[in-house]
């Protein structure tokens, strides 16, 4: 049974796991999280990640996601260079350090961000996405700073901004200053606020903790992707706290929307399209 | 008024046993005929010593302690202390009233102010009613709504924080907890008035920077502030919560600490053994450093007040590259 990937688990809690398991799809077949089916990875990668029997939104890469929904070749990366330290000489199980270095030589990453700037059916966005798969997408300084230039430039571009978040909050390794990257990012949109350029915001599995408390609430537009968790504290955390079951689909998409807390559910395959469309009539 | 039962944490234990020695024989001197002045003299200079002893050198996780202790004065204690003519303005005019947040107008060496700040409750009751100082979104919106009314009235704000964090509950996500911490951050960002805001017990996460994001940054010496509470912290990373101690440790919470990274602006000291063993006095030193600093804020113009926050929470973060 190799081939299949094994049935992944996604613990959220306030704040990110120590060691995240987001789903991962490796060889030729992939078994969906939600209706088991036998897909051909081919067949899934072609369908943005969505199993076609069941519609359930698998973890689609960074990469891959401003691939497909930006134009062809427009993308163009910004602040590659920026890298993590390690402010606080934080050891838990594993030093920071160690697992920054052991991280980022499995991904290729050197953090939870990639941003850049590209274009949407024509219009120019200034935009991020998180690598949830990088210490379950946690902000710390480098995403902090890099979300904060995505609104910088876009102010500067006069461009609107799109921010594609999953992550599990703030990252607790580098303590009190991730904390503080939700007051600065917060405080980089005001001023992208002062023009009149668009924020859209696009909620994906998992959104949480201190990144959901901060820029990823403030859009002008919020969009959510189908059943993705969303919320401020971490299911676990409200279970432990209020000593009762949470009811079925509690901090889900379909729950926000109902509750008035975002704008639309998007599916996938609508994805693009919707967001060329709010570009058109407002950036 | 760190009244109501008395509290005590271990390690103050010696102290306040030998402080009750102390008082039990002046007691005894003032009704009997045995004179216990030289002995209480001894006594009392041994207390000195061990007062000093406990608490120059208390661990983090000490310090976590004492900023939770019950009898620690709260937010409005130190109204009581510092203001006159406070008048409260409740309400989020959406959806309720959450006293954890407790807020209004008043007046600051007679000029007016707004003032607001978490709050616990002394005893069961009230801790009931104060939800321990964790507010639910309504309770930031009233925070946002008072400090646009601070902005309208030109009044410069202070805020105080003490909690272990935002409620996690349906409730509250519900009614969008998320949404109405990110929405204060963005809003006291833009604030064209002088705020400033100083931890005086807990600064909880994200439940305690919504109510945190000032010209100025201070907090009191035995006061804590932290991406996640060292429990927390401790049950994620170290897959035991028994550990927060070691926890607390690693993210380095204390005014010490933040005032070393520079996310604070000043460390206020507190009265030997801590601010519950003389509230006045604590108060009195609180008072005369946010005299100080809206004193230094009142030479800036609004638009100067804006990019002076602006600039201190755009440059927090270490990371290489450009
Ligand atoms: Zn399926």
């Amino acid at each position: 049974m190799a081939w299949f990937s094994k049935k992944p688990r996604i613990a959220v809690d306030t704040e990110p796991q120590a060691e995240p398991r987001p789903s991962r799809m490796e060889g030729l077949w992939a078994k969906c999280e939600t209706c088991d089916e036998i897909i051909y990875r081919q067949e899934l990668e072609k369908n943005w990640m969505v199993c076609p029997h069941c519609e359930h939104h698998h973890y689609w890469a960074a990469r891959a996601r401003l691939a497909a929904l930006l134009d062809p070749d427009s993308f163009e990366e910004f602040d590659k260079e920026l890298e993590p330290q390690d402010p606080l000489g934080f050891s838990d199980t594993k030093k920071y350090k160690d697992r920054l270095k052991s991280t980022r030589k499995n991904l290729g990453e050197p953090d939870a961000f990639i941003s850049g700037v590209g274009r949407i059916q024509g219009h120019q966005v200034s935009v991020g996405c998180f690598v949830f798969e990088f210490m379950g997408g946690s902000m710390g300084s480098v995403v902090g700073e890099k979300v904060a230039r995505v609104f910088e430039r876009a102010h500067e571009l006069k461009c609107s901004a799109i921010v594609f978040s999953a992550s599990g909050g703030a990252r607790m390794q580098e303590g009190i200053f991730s904390l503080m990257q939700m007051a600065k990012t917060s405080a980089a949109i005001a001023r992208f606020r002062t023009g009149t350029r668009p924020y859209i915001s696009v909620l994906l599995n998992p959104t949480t903790g201190g990144v959901a408390a901060s820029f990823s609430w403030l859009g002008d537009v919020i969009l959510a992707e189908p059943k993705a968790l969303i919320g401020f504290a971490g299911p676990r955390v409200i279970e432990q706290t209020i000593r009762q079951k949470l009811p079925e689909g509690f901090q889900r998409s379909e729950f926000l929307l109902d509750h008035g807390m975002i704008d639309a559910i998007i599916h996938r395959k609508d994805l693009r399209a919707k967001l060329g469309q709010i570009l058109g009539l407002l950036g | 008024m760190a009244t109501g039962t008395s509290y005590v944490l271990e390690f103050e234990r010696p102290l306040i046993e030998l402080e009750k020695k102390i008082d039990e024989l002046k007691v005894l001197s003032t009704s009997g005929t045995v004179d216990f002045s030289s002995e209480i003299s001894k006594l009392e200079k041994k207390a000195k010593k061990l007062q000093t002893e406990i608490f120059s050198d208390l661990t983090r996780w000490q310090v976590v302690q004492m900023s939770r202790h019950p009898n620690r004065p709260y937010f409005l204690d130190y109204v009581h202390y510092l203001f006159t003519d406070f008048v409260e303005l409740c309400g989020d005019r959406a959806f309720g009233e959450d006293p954890s947040i407790v807020g209004g107008f008043a007046r600051f060496d007679g000029k007016p102010v707004m003032v607001m700040g978490h709050q616990k409750g002394r005893n069961t009751k009230e801790n009931m009613a104060r939800n321990f100082g964790m507010p639910r979104p309504e309770g930031y919106r009233k925070a946002r709504r008072l400090m646009e009314l601070a902005e309208r009235f030109e009044k410069p704000i202070l805020t105080f924080v003490d909690t272990p964090g935002a409620y996690p509950g349906i409730g509250a996500e519900e009614r969008g907890q998320a949404e109405a911490i990110a929405v204060n951050l963005e809003v006291m960002s833009r604030l064209r008035v002088p705020i400033i805001s100083t931890v005086v017990g807990e600064g909880g996460s994200g439940g305690a920077l919504a109510i945190g994001v000032g010209n100025r940054v201070l907090m009191l010496q035995n006061s804590v502030y932290s991406v996640i509470s060292p429990e927390g912290c401790a049950s994620i990373l170290f897959r035991d919560a028994a550990k927060a101690d070691k926890a607390a440790d690693a993210m380095r919470l204390t005014a010490k600490d933040l005032l070393e990274m520079k996310i604070i602006d000043e460390a206020i000291a507190e009265p030997a053994g801590g601010a519950h063993r003389d509230p006045a006095k604590m108060a009195e030193a609180l008072g005369k450093t946010l005299r100080k600093h809206l004193g230094q804020l009142a030479e800036l113009s609004p638009d100067e007040l804006v990019q002076d926050r602006y600039a201190k929470f755009r440059a927090l973060g270490v990371f290489s590259g450009r």
